[in-house]
């Protein structure tokens, strides 16, 4: 017997969870198909319990640099296997939100593996046990995992994906870390932090090669400063694990190949979306490059099937994926939705120092054919930056020279994360350079950074 | 009392004709009930109440043309209000297709639409849309509002200067008035044998005036070519047979469609916009297929034709050939594309010139396909046969690459696997 539903979401991370919050609340009937845990990757194995190792090893450099705040603390040192498991309490007790959050917007949380057997027909099997689910509407949500080397499954042993690498087995001793995106960046960070010597191998000229070219350069001495071994234009091959080590060749930009030997690597090369075995093919379902195609506003090309998140496109980030959802929802719903303005989603890395943008790079606003004026402001200008100990960084804005748009705003440096949402409020509300200038920012704050980079742009910076 | 304006059914339209009441004064008025039906340039919608009350007052007679965006079309009394209760409240419709069976084909619901300009005048505009109206030269009071509360924000100030899509109708405006003429003519027609007089719809005077402009202002170059149809019509047959079960069924048009949208990828100097003193190069093929529907002509488009399969091809170009013959047609679905398709072989036409659909730069005429006699191997023998022909527009593209553009179609279509790779 079918059981039917308004709504029925495929994936409950968070693009599926608040796509079916948004849709109870519009009064529709849900129900949500996980075949894992509730809340995804994001909150589960993502986002959050990185962001908890991330705050160990945080506040581990500064124990170890306490003399630099007048302090003393000895015999400092750690234990690996309670900071994963608070860093598992953290996911655990997000997890177990979610579940209430289900609960009291009445949407029934069905575990399983879904496949769509028709367009609006979803199919869950749990053990031995089946369940059919009709929706008015599906949306997947099914989201995406870590790409594997052409060769090498990560086993979880001394070759990892971001998985393995937040329940380390030991701590890494040598870290070969092939990627720099922002998971690669990351947990670099994180290990670095904790005393392993880390190599980053990126393919392209420059790490983090999706942010401003000027952010790219400044990570990778301020990474290099801290220890750490960068290798841009470089290629890794040959990943052999062993017993005691992984055997590794690296060919450098200059064309050298040298054989090295690592205690551990993580591969951190981007992610492919999960779109097998949910019964795509069969529906016709339009994919481009493995990603289902959506219109902007989630639908697919089949009547009634939705797609959202990371299975549905880049940028691969929990906050679009929640937004789509959303968007999806109220255009099911028949309200008036804008479709998805992908230039007006922030990215955010969580190393040391942190980086965050939102929109476009100098280098692409030229590109676009924007006349610019470009602002940047140094941490080292910034009393409150000085005073916190944290004087390593920038804020550069890109304005449009003829219209004062804001075109992009490029962050790197202590808590900027924090900071960014400011200009991508400032980009919803559509405000020019005139807005920002005459905004009164607080005194001592970080964010008087954010004032002078626009007021820099256009030659009217006050403190440097 | 509250006042309902005509709203505005895409972010372009500046007036619409009010065709119908369906209400009349002394109605109960629900939210969600159907207040009248509108019909613009090429679809007809219908405005639904998103309040509740009793109507007062239509202040537009049916039939009316050109009613200005904006403009008070209905006064509604509110439950147990005074009639003279100054201070109307902010005027809402919502506008709904009719006819949407299925949630998901009700396209982006056009917004609910409020005047951006307050009674204290204030116009409510993001400092963006200010700037760039400045820069732009465009009057703010005369833009609708599509942000929330009726917020003119910088997409409805692109849309009111006409960006991008009159940067590509510039040189019409350098073309001398007769242009004007056909659409508007001077004198009453008048005749002495028995004959009818029509009214033109929407529709046919769009039709005219476009048609008009293109023939004037673009120097049309026609390119044709014969193809040999045998080993797509035997690919049809193999595919329409495992596509059977899925109830799919490929027209020799949709593969043509297909064939189009790869060979403008792979010579990408016809997948083009003349704009005046610039030329736009597309990097996806957007097809806009001609469609006859009872209103008259129109091209609904199958956006991103190169990178589809040939069952959604064939899948969209049905829901959108039904939805065009019903004029349920939205805006974004026959607004744009890159280049246009017009197969008359339906009709045993065996060749034709077709006229371009600015902006565009190429439209592709099929005639029909039938057995010919045929030179194969230097032996004459009889083949499945169909002349196509390409009419480009000779200031973006040169002769040379429209025949290469021409060469690529009969190849894909002589070739046909490469369709379905």
């Amino acid at each position: 017997m079918a059981e039917n539903f308004d709504l029925v979401v495929l994936g409950s991370g968070p693009g599926g969870y608040v796509a079916a919050i948004r849709a109870s609340q519009l009064g529709m009937t849900v129900a949500i198909v996980e075949r894992e845990r509730l809340g995804g990757i994001c909150l589960n194995w993502g986002c959050i319990p990185t962001k908890a190792l991330l705050r160990t090893s945080e506040i581990y450099h500064y124990m170890q640099n306490a003399s630099a705040y007048g302090l003393s603390a000895t015999g400092v040192s750690f234990d690996l296997a309670k900071i994963t498991e608070r860093s598992r309490k953290v996911a655990g007790q997000l997890n177990s939100g979610v579940k209430s959050l289900m609960k009291k917007n009445k949407i029934a949380v069905v575990e399983g593996t879904g496949v769509l057997t028709a367009a609006t027909q979803v199919t869950v099997t749990t053990g031995d046990q089946t369940r059919v689910l009709t929706g008015k509407n599906v949306i997947i949500a099914t989201g995406a995992r870590a790409r594997d080397l052409p060769r090498l499954k990560a086993d979880g042993e001394r070759v990892w994906t971001y998985r393995h690498a937040m329940v380390p087995p030991a701590m890494p001793t040598k870290l070969l870390v092939i990627g720099s995106g922002a998971i690669g960046v990351e947990f670099a960070s994180f290990y670095s932090d904790m005393g392993a010597e880390v190599t980053i191998v990126e393919m392209l000229d420059r790490i983090l090669p999706v942010e401003d070219e000027e952010v790219s350069a400044f990570m990778a001495k301020a990474l290099a400063k801290q220890g750490m071994r960068i290798l841009t234009g470089a290629k890794v091959s040959d990943v052999t694990p062993g017993k005691d080590a992984v055997a590794a060749t690296i060919t450098t930009s200059d064309g050298k190949a040298a054989a090295e030997s690592f205690s551990h690597v993580i591969v951190a090369i981007g992610i492919v979306p999960n779109t097998e075995n949910i019964g795509l093919e069969a529906l016709g379902v339009a994919t481009d490059r493995g990603h289902i195609v959506n219109d902007g506003f989630g639908r697919t090309n089949v009547p009634g099937l939705w797609a959202i998140g990371d299975v549905a496109g880049a940028p691969w980030l929990a906050h679009k994926a929640s937004h789509e959802g959303i968007i999806a929802v109220e255009t099911i719903a028949g309200l008036h939705v804008h479709p998805l303005d992908k230039a007006g989603i922030p990215g955010c890395t969580y190393s040391r120092p942190q980086v965050a943008s939102v929109g476009m790079t100098e280098a692409k606003a030229k590109a676009a054919g924007h006349t610019i004026k470009v602002g940047k402001f140094p941490f080292i200008g910034n009393g409150k930056a000085i005073a916190l100990g944290e004087a390593e960084g920038f804020v550069k804005t890109v304005f449009d020279a003829t219209t004062g748009e804001l075109l992009g705003a490029h962050m790197v440096g202590a808590e900027v994360t924090e900071l960014i949402q400011g200009y991508v409020i400032a980009r919803t509300l559509e405000t020019t350079e005139a807005e920002l200038q005459h905004t009164v920012f607080a005194h001592p704050t970080l964010s008087e950074m954010m004032h002078e980079s626009v007021l820099d742009a256009y030659g009217r910076a006050i403190h440097f | 009392m509250i006042d309902i304006t005509m709203p505005a059914l895409s972010p372009t339209m500046e007036t619409g004709t009010l065709s119908k009441w369906l209400v009349a004064v002394g109605d109960t008025v629900k939210s969600g009930d159907v207040l009248a039906e509108i019909e613009t340039d090429k679809a007809t919608m219908e405005v639904e109440s998103i309040d509740e009350g009793v109507v007062a007052e239509l202040l537009v007679e049916a039939g009316t043309e050109g009613v200005p965006v904006g403009q008070v079309i209905m006064r509604l009394s509110g439950d147990g209000e005074v009639a003279a209760k100054p201070a109307p409240a902010a005027a809402t419709v919502a506008v709904e297709v009719p006819k949407a069976a299925v949630p998901v084909a009700v396209a982006p619901v056009p917004a609910p639409v409020t005047v951006a300009a307050s009674k204290d005048g204030r116009i409510n505009a993001s400092p963006l849309a200010r700037r760039i109206a400045q820069v732009q030269g465009v009057e703010l009071s005369a833009v609708t509002g599509s942000g929330p509360n009726g917020r003119i924000v910088r997409a409805d100030v692109e849309a009111a200067a006409g960006k991008p899509v009159v940067a590509a109708a510039a040189p019409v405006a350098a073309v001398p008035a007769p242009m004007a003429a056909p659409a508007a003519p001077a004198a009453p027609f008048t005749s002495d044998i028995p004959h009818v007089v029509e009214k033109l719809g929407n529709v046919r005077k769009v039709i005219a005036r476009r048609l008009t402009e293109a023939k004037q202002t673009i120097p049309h170059i026609y390119l044709t070519v014969d193809v040999q149809l045998d080993a797509l019509l035997k690919l049809r047959g193999e595919l329409n047979a495992a596509l059977e079960p899925r109830k799919i069924k490929l027209s020799v048009n949709d593969m043509v469609i297909k064939a189009l949208a790869l060979a403008l990828r792979q010579v990408p100097k016809c997948n083009v916009s003349f704009a005046g003193d610039s030329l736009v190069s597309y990097s996806r093929a957007d097809i806009s297929v001609a469609v006859a529907a009872p209103s008259g002509l129109i091209t609904p488009i199958i956006v991103g034709a190169d990178a589809k399969p040939l069952s959604v091809i064939a899948t969209e170009m049905k829901a959108l050939a039904d939805k065009a013959r019903d004029g349920k047609l939205q805006p974004h679905e026959y607004q744009g594309g890159t280049a246009s398709l017009s197969n008359l072989g339906m009709f045993g036409i065996k060749q034709f010139e077709a006229v371009i659909n600015p902006p565009q730069a190429m439209i592709l005429a099929v005639g029909t396909g039938e057995k010919r006699p045929y030179v194969v191997n230097d032996a004459l023998a009889i083949a499945t046969v169909m002349s196509i022909t390409g009419s480009f527009d000779h200031r973006a593209i040169d002769g040379a690459d429209g025949a290469a553009l021409m060469q690529a179609v009969k190849t894909l279509i002589e070739n046909p696997l490469g369709l379905v790779a």
